[in-house]
């Protein structure tokens, strides 16, 4: 029979006989309406998998019936004996259809109008008080089940009881040590044997139905599956005496004792080990065979085909066709690649969420395709296959492959990276941005996908059961994402490894190979800068010191040197290959993962502890969580990524700066940040528009500003120009040439006198002029900030300004404004992290944060400083775009100090520095 | 010390440090740097001698390490270290109490445990308002014994290391 069918029938049998049972209990309590809409979802379920196999009859009386049990659920109809009799005749007419479509795996010819159109009327309220119990169509009553379940269920307890008694008589004969002697009976006298194993059974009743259970599933139909068949009346639950369903709790309780009987065994074997000559020797050999038999057995019954997890995909790839106007064709391939179904239920919707992003953004639109040379039909590929101890499944496409520089842009936009990084980044480290939370290159929000929630979803869910995931791409050609998960999750190999006196298991599943590295042997270890690499076979492997890493030190006080035998792990993790430095490795062996205490959480380094062999307690170390931790861009870098988005920001760290010459005099600089992008302008497209060149740009006018006043635009030629972004205007700074992209940190030296500068720093070796981008903002627009006037301030030395706001563009342009009139400024993107620096213990003279906000808005964050925050007598400034008095009297309300329009430099300056001199006086 | 008062009145605990007044609650005591300290009997699990543990990299100074309980791992905790004191010296082995947080098994590191008290809720008093910060965090309250005074350790305020971190 087919698996769908036979799957069907065994779940409606089940949602059936739970139907019955709550229709009951809703004549008794007809105003439950949890009850009612649990009764409505089931009638759904079995209307809609009827659909789904394309049988009508079956649809249409479920489908009558769910129309009544609606309108009770939109409390159109009242609950009545009368009407619940006529959905339960209904469910009667659906067994009975099931039961002749088991039989001959078709539904019978006919239909149940008389039925049906007696739930339609019910339907409309006009229920035939007499007519209901008289006329009742269906051929099988409610008797018949009954019998035949008795009759199907007993055999399949027998044959797996007979299989239950061998297997424990197997088990105890194996059983070492003092056991055996309960067992002397049946040594001496083999020919009693059925007596004793029955025997043996009364004293043990728990482990009995436990294992009789459990192996009925795996052995498919064969004993049970027979026996029922051959009994006549029995045709409606054969198919379910073929399988039992056993609850997942038991099979995961009998997996953790299999865990601990592992466990023990090892413990055993281990004592065996040390002691040379032992009478345990043999028994103990014969516990280790069946134990890991016993573990195999038990991991089977956990073992489901990934295609379990695929069988939605074609309808919903149909669907999503259909939606989007695509022609798509969906392959499924090693649909019965088996994995563990712990597993394979946290990869269900990670799957099922990248095939559909595949459809929606991977395949282009029929005629996108045709104009690129590819047939019509976009494909995706689904494929399963065991390699070593990792199930892979790679999810194909041929469709346009990721745009790397949507990537980009949306990195910039989202404030993940600046623009010189990605610069930096190969193509492979930009693809991991789609990973990043908050990350969605679909350009509208449709229902299939956009909406930003997703890939770092299902990294997450991946990476959750140690497996790593990687995406190629080809512009073009399509991308392909390959998954790579554990077999199983409960007991893995690890490779015990010994490290300044302490020992740590790594997963064997990450890792590649071991090489040891001596003064005496062809590897040795080599240092770039204090960094420790290895060449290994013509590659240059990064290196990782476990010692540094842990922060050990070492017990004996001796200093290792490179020279020093060393092992390397060489580990991967993704793409990325690195070595992790032990002092000694020890041998392979088999642990039970167990989650860390909540206290130890937050260690990224360790995924788990473990109770070795010999009872002593081992951390399990992360290689997911070592990658990140040394700094490998591609992968999860959260703890690192964390760790500087509330430090990078200060600005006396390292800054990317642009250099490029302009008119006369030294280099110039500004911070790259504040440069959306760099354009070379064809001089004759340069238009004139309110005595100001403007050059059309992106479907807009952009004013083009020079550096140098007396600047003559020439007419022809190209003229490299820094594009000024924010929100939906830009403005173009036209210079002579760009020089250079430097780090450096920005120190400004000397302040300038002449408008447009910031003042003079060292970059690059060379005395260069910073300049102040705001100046040439508002010679583009004058009301881009608002007035300007270069003003002298009155230096105010090292006081601490904490800066809130969410635009990156603000957040630039204000520090290097701030630092030069002599604060100390640390910006933050929103309030959380300025909490978040409050509660690290961080001080300032005063904040100004900006209003809008996403998020925690400056109001709200006003109050959370006010209320009880260390901060709470600190100056607080508001900028906001917002500046009517109303806005004025919430803000001080809020906690604000003073008020600031967001465009007035000047007045924010002035009154930071009212605002701070008053603290003073009242100080 | 021996106590005179039996458990008569107090046949039902409430949980935790809700103290009746006027019945009776049982500690079991221990020493720490020569001082005192109790916590309710129910809460103990188990009381151990010297442990091999394993050190846990990067984790609170706090936390000892780990040790294995007949098949279950235990979080131990150097209450000295907690409690703001010197380390233990070395060649003092110490014992330790296992409690039970939420289902989770934490072993307390302490000198030595004593017997277990039925102590009177009139010889309780909250703490004194010029207690150390750190030990009030951790303390419901001071018995007051014949010749010394001892403190009521509260676990899970013991056990909660993030409030301590921005101290």
């Amino acid at each position: 029979m087919d698996d769908l069918l036979s799957e069907f029938l065994t779940e409606t049998n089940e949602n059936l006989s739970v139907l019955d049972v709550e229709l009951v209990r809703l004549e008794q309590n007809p105003n439950n309406p949890e009850l009612l809409s649990n009764i409505f979802r089931l009638v759904h379920t079995i209307k809609g998998t009827c659909g789904f196999l394309g049988l009508p009859r079956l649809e249409k009386v479920a489908h009558a019936s769910e129309n009544v049990l609606g309108k009770f659920r939109d409390g159109e109809l009242t609950i009545t004996p009368e009407a619940v009799s006529l959905i339960l005749q209904a469910l009667d007419t659906i067994k009975s259809l099931l039961a002749v479509l088991e039989a001959t795996e078709a539904e019978p010819p006919g239909d149940d109008l008389p039925l049906i159109g007696r739930l339609n009327d019910c339907a409309e309220g006009k229920l035939g008080g007499g007519g209901a119990p008289a006329a009742k169509p269906a051929p099988a009553t409610e008797p018949p089940p009954a019998p035949a379940v008795a009759a199907a269920e007993e055999p399949v307890v027998a044959s797996s009881g007979n299989v239950t008694l061998d297997e424990l008589e197997a088990l105890w004969n194996a059983t070492p040590g003092p056991t055996s002697t309960a067992l002397a009976p049946v040594t001496p006298d083999p020919a009693e044997e059925p007596a004793p194993s029955q025997d043996l059974v009364v004293p043990e009743p728990e482990p009995a139905p436990a294992a009789a259970k459990v192996p009925a599933p795996v052995e498919g139909g064969s004993s049970g599956g027979g026996a029922g068949g051959g009994d006549g009346g029995a045709k409606e639950s054969a198919v379910a005496a073929q399988t039992i369903r056993v609850n997942v709790d038991l099979l995961e309780n009998l997996m953790t004792m299999v865990s601990e009987l592992v466990l023990t065994r090892n413990q055993l074997l281990q004592i065996l080990r040390s002691q040379k000559e032992s009478e345990f020797a043999a028994p103990l050999q014969r516990l280790n065979h069946v134990t890991s038999e016993l573990q195999e057995g038990v991991m089977k019954t956990r073992m489901q085909p990934i295609g379990n997890a695929w069988a939605k995909l074609p309808r919903l790839v149909r669907d999503l066709a259909h939606e989007l106007g695509k022609k798509i064709d969906l392959q499924m391939l090693g649909a019965d690649t088996e994995l563990d179904r712990q597993v394979l239920e946290l990869i269900k919707d990670p799957l099922t969420h990248m095939v559909r992003n595949s459809a929606d953004h991977g395949l282009e639109i029929p005629a996108d395709r045709l104009r690129t040379g590819k047939s019509e039909t976009g494909r995706i590929t689904l494929n399963a296959y065991h390699e070593g101890g990792h199930i892979i499944i790679e999810i194909q496409d041929d469709g346009k492959g990721l745009a790397i520089d949507k990537i980009k842009q949306k990195a910039i936009q989202n404030g993940m990276a600046t623009e010189s990084e990605l610069a930096a980044m190969s193509d492979q480290q930009i693809i991991q941005y789609i990973m990043k939370p908050g990350f969605s290159t679909a350009v509208k929000v449709t229902n299939v996908s956009g909406r930003g929630v997703g890939m770092d979803v299902v990294k997450t869910n991946i990476e959750k059961i140690g497996g790593t995931i990687e995406i190629k791409s080809t512009q073009g050609k399509g991308s392909t994402f390959v998954i790579k998960i554990p077999l199983t999750l409960a007991i893995v190999s690890a490779l015990i490894v010994e490290c300044a006196g302490e020992r740590f298991a790594i997963p064997q599943i990450s890792v590649v190979e071991l090489v040891r590295a001596a003064a005496d042997s062809e590897h040795t270890i080599e240092r770039l800068k204090g960094t420790p690499v290895l060449r290994l076979r013509n590659r240059l492997l990064p290196l990782v010191s476990l010692q540094e890493l842990l922060r050990l030190d070492d017990q004996e006080g001796k200093v290792k040197r490179d020279d020093d035998e060393t092992f390397i792990v060489v580990t991967q993790v993704g793409t990325y290959t690195f070595g992790i430095m032990v002092d000694r490795v020890f041998d392979t062996e088999e642990i039970v993962v167990k989650p860390v205490a909540p206290i130890l959480r937050h260690i990224e380094m360790f995924s788990g502890n473990t109770i070795l062999g010999d009872g002593s307690v081992i951390m399990i170390l992360d290689p997911n969580g070592i990658a990140s931790a040394t700094g490998e861009m591609t992968m999860g870098e959260n703890v690192t990524k964390e760790a500087t988005s509330v430090q990078a920001a200060r600005q006396e760290d390292k800054m990317a700066l642009l250099l490029f010459r302009a008119g006369e005099g030294a280099p110039k600089a500004v911070p790259l940040s504040l440069v959306a992008r760099l354009e070379d302008v064809d001089l004759s497209s340069v238009e004139a528009s309110n005595g100001m060149p403007v050059v059309q740009y992106r479907g807009k006018l952009m004013p083009l500003v020079p550096i140098d006043p007396g600047f003559m635009m020439g007419q022809e030629g190209r003229q490299p120009v820094l594009v000024f972004a924010d929100g939906d205007r830009s403005m173009g700074l036209i210079v002579d040439e760009i020089v250079d992209i430097v780090e450096e940190r920005l120190v400004v030296q000397l302040t300038a006198e002449r408008p447009g500068l910031m003042g003079s720093a060292i970059i690059a070796g060379k005395a260069t002029d910073v300049i102040d981008a705001g100046f040439f903002l508002t010679q583009a627009y004058k009301d881009w900030f608002g007035s300007s006037s270069s003003e002298a301030f009155e230096e105010e030395k090292s006081q601490r300004v904490l800066l809130v706001d969410d635009s990156p563009f603000f957040r630039n342009l204000l520090t290097p404004l701030l630092s030069v009139a002599g604060y100390d400024v640390t910006a933050v993107e929103n309030a959380n992290e300025a909490l978040a620096l409050c509660e690290a213990g961080e001080d300032f003279d005063v904040i100004v944060s900006d209003i809008e906000m996403p998020g925690m808005s400056g109001f709200d964050f006003a109050e959370a400083v006010r209320h009880g925050s260390r901060w709470s007598g600190i100056p607080m400034v508001a900028l906001s775009s917002h500046a009517s008095p109303r806005d004025l009297d919430r803000g001080r309300q809020a906690g604000f100090t003073d008020y600031v329009a967001k465009f007035d430099r000047d007045a924010l300056l002035y009154t930071l520095q009212q605002t701070l001199s008053e603290q003073k006086g009242a100080a | 010390m021996s106590n005179a008062k039996l458990p008569t009145t107090t046949t039902k605990k409430a949980k935790g440090d809700e103290i009746v007044s006027g019945g009776n609650q049982d500690y079991v005591t221990m020493t720490i740097a020569d001082q005192m300290f109790g916590i309710p009997v129910l809460q103990v699990q188990d009381v151990l001698g010297h442990q091999r543990i394993t050190r846990i990299p990067l984790a609170p100074p706090e936390v000892a390490g780990s040790l294995n309980l007949r098949g279950r791992i235990v979080t131990a905790i150097d209450v000295r270290l907690r409690l703001g004191l010197s380390a233990r010296p070395k060649d003092k082995p110490g014992m330790s109490i296992v409690v039970d947080l939420r289902g989770e098994l934490y072993s307390l590191m302490v000198d030595s445990v004593g017997e277990v008290l039925s102590l009177s809720n009139d010889d309780f008093e909250r703490n004194p308002a010029t207690l150390d910060p750190r030990w009030r965090e951790v303390s419901t309250g001071i018995y007051r014994l014949n010749g010394q005074l001892m403190v009521v350790l509260d676990v899970p305020r013991l056990l909660n290391f993030t409030n301590m971190e921005a101290a």
